[in-house]
């Protein structure tokens, strides 16, 4: 067995022994996102659906004016409550969230045929009351453009009369790319399992075993070191491919078991989405590792590593903010971009869109040569003499 | 056969060692003595092939250190200054390890660390995690894996060291074997008992030079006295102050 597969197997053999490793790689680290995920899911949906079923109260002032209005309104499932004293404060105060007011000379105007007016008061600060106000509003509205047609019909018009245009909403994003909005998150968390699977053994191997005094040890065997530094950057690479794998198969039973489709979205993140996924995310998890082990290799102690690696974490939340924040059209050049390149293509295939084969290649090729090309510093590095000593 | 010949290294604006030659025969125990910071960590890391010397050469065996460094490795077994074992794995399996390193067949590799178990008395430790060994049990450990492939020649940075008197006599008759066994053996020490107790011959280190060498009786004649301690002050050039 040559020296790389010696060294890797007791890399993992040792790590696999340690419960603080087990935990990170196993537990925190891929099942981190998929948790958030589903606690996020269930509140948005159970939130939306509460809000559809739900009647929505309004405070309606001079509800004797107008007792067809209220009457329409009571029909749509609005709420119909007894007006505060003071309404316009109880609306800035938050007491009562949208107030409906008809004034005295309401009827008079509706019984001559005029433009009659209602009052609507609300907050447009309070961000949660914005899906009310505007259900509110599609009611009268919808009673207004009634009784309207109702009118022109008596006076032997078509309603069409006063309606020249219509638009009708055809609304082209897939069911599945709806979800993806949710998903915006997954492509980071799949990141975030690379990075957190591997890092404990990158440090426990380097940093780790420096600090323990058996690295003068190891370097004295009839061995050479870019093997030793090889086996230990794939021992690192495993665990985050583990890492990574459990999280993916986290996220498929989640998303099996959430009520997605009632929010009209359809998830499918099974077994192709996987097959998928991982040869993409491949080549990132060795650039990670090597990176993870070249900067681990240099700190002083574990401490300092830690503290280095666990800066390099946040790199990868660069992309992600930007793609989130500011959602661009994907130019061919970004798929050569490690970390953004990976992050397009999940996102792509979560919303069911075909991934070209040339911005595949790119990514795949561009990250995996980065890896080399960091595997080459690094083992030039991990051949300075200062390396092994200690003390 | 350890031949080392005019090794010089610095750190900087420190000249740690600064022309050392020596040589360490087969069937033999030879003593690097020196006080602390004499250089004698610095140059058998050279030896060892951790460090390289900006001039000078390391023969073992007639192989050259640094052209064929791989070679000469296999032909070293080495306990460094720094002896730290993993932890998690039992003190067997930091003996495999290293036999696995250095291309030991398992089979072979398991009758050999029966044998060092045996040797090295440690039946009772082998098969446990190394965590929260004593600093004996860790030397012995250390020791078995730096010879379970074998080596003719051995070099040990101060191996007595933190060891209680017990541990001490065993090393030493375990070195004493090695000798029997006609392999070369080399160690260093700041500490004239070791020497007196264990050497063939000695080689005095004092701020990077080889200041004296020979057999202890040699030695005692060269300082002109008959007391090794005396005879050793006086050859370092050392006061008692900075031996202290």
């Amino acid at each position: 067995m040559s020296a790389t597969w010696i060294v890797y197997f007791k890399e993992l053999r040792e790590s696999l022994r340690d419960r603080r490793v087990l935990l990170n790689t196993f537990i925190i680290g891929p099942l981190l996102g998929p948790v958030l995920f589903i606690v996020l899911i269930n509140f948005i949906t159970s939130r939306e659906l509460d809000k559809a079923g739900k009647p929505l109260p309004v405070a309606v002032i001079g509800a004797q004016y107008a007792p067809n209005l209220v009457a329409a309104l009571k029909q749509s499932g609005i709420e119909v409550q007894a007006p505060p004293s003071d309404p316009e404060a109880a609306v800035r105060e938050q007491r009562v969230e949208l107030v409906l007011r008809i004034p005295e000379q309401f009827a008079a105007e509706w019984n001559a045929g005029r433009v009659a007016q209602v009052e609507l008061l609300f907050d447009s600060s309070r961000r949660e009351g914005s899906g009310s106000v505007e259900r509110l509003r599609n009611v009268v509205r919808a009673y207004a453009a009634r009784i309207g047609a109702m009118r022109l019909v008596m006076r032997g018009l078509s309603p069409a009369v006063s309606q020249p245009l219509v638009i009708a909403e055809r609304d082209q994003a897939t069911a599945q790319a709806r979800g993806a909005l949710l998903f915006a998150m997954l492509p980071y968390m799949l990141v975030f399992a690379t990075f957190f699977g591997g890092m404990f053994l990158a440090i426990d191997a380097t940093a780790g075993e420096r600090e323990r005094q058996s690295l003068e040890p190891l370097l004295i065997n009839p061995v050479v070191r870019s093997r030793i530094l090889l086996g230990k950057v794939l021992a690192t690479a495993s665990f985050s491919v583990c890492s990574v794998l459990i999280s993916l198969t986290a996220f498929a039973v989640a998303s099996r078991f959430l009520p997605v489709d009632k929010l009209g979205m359809t998830l499918d993140l099974g077994v192709r989405f996987i097959a998928q996924v991982l040869p993409v995310m491949l080549p990132l998890v060795l650039l990670v590792a090597v990176l993870q082990t070249l900067v681990a290799a240099f700190a002083k102690n574990f401490r300092e590593a830690q503290t280095y690696l666990g800066l390099l974490q946040i790199l990868p939340l660069i992309p992600s903010m930007m793609l989130t924040l500011m959602p661009f059209k994907p130019q061919l050049w970004m798929y050569g971009v490690p970390l953004v390149g990976q992050q397009l293509v999940i996102t792509q295939l979560l919303r069911a869109e075909p991934v070209g084969l040339i911005p595949l290649a790119i990514c795949f090729a561009v990250t995996a040569v980065a890896g080399w090309l960091v595997l080459r510093l690094t083992q030039r590095l991990y051949g300075g003499e200062q390396l092994a000593i200690s003390t | 056969m350890i031949e080392v010949r005019d090794l010089q290294k610095s750190f900087g604006d420190v000249q740690a060692v600064a022309g050392v030659s020596f040589t360490a025969a087969d069937g033999q125990i030879t003593g690097l003595l020196g006080p602390n910071g004499a250089g004698k960590t610095t140059t058998l890391r050279m030896l060892y092939t951790l460090m390289r010397p900006q001039a000078g050469q390391v023969l073992i065996d007639g192989i050259d250190a640094f052209t064929d460094t791989l070679a000469a490795r296999q032909r070293l077994g080495v306990l460094p200054d720094a002896r730290g074992l993993y932890k998690r794995l039992t003190a067997r399996e930091n003996i495999e390890y290293f036999a696995a390193l250095h291309g030991v067949e398992p089979a072979l590799a398991k009758s050999r660390i029966d044998a060092l178990v045996a040797a090295l008395d440690m039946q009772d430790i082998v098969e446990r995690r190394t965590e929260g060994f004593s600093q004996g049990q860790r030397v012995k450990t250390a020791i078995a894996r730096a010879l379970v492939h074998e080596p003719r020649n051995i070099v040990l940075d101060e191996p007595t060291n933190g060891l209680d008197v017990l541990a001490t006599r065993s090393l030493r008759r375990f070195l004493q074997r090695l000798r029997a066994d006609g392999r070369c053996v080399l160690f260093s020490t700041h500490i004239m008992q070791e020497v007196a107790a264990l050497c063939d011959r000695v080689i005095i280190i004092a701020r990077g030079r080889v200041v004296a060498a020979g057999t202890l009786d040699e030695l005692r004649a060269q300082a002109g006295e008959s007391q090794l301690e005396e005879a050793f002050m006086k050859l370092t050039g050392a006061d008692a102050e900075s031996l202290a």
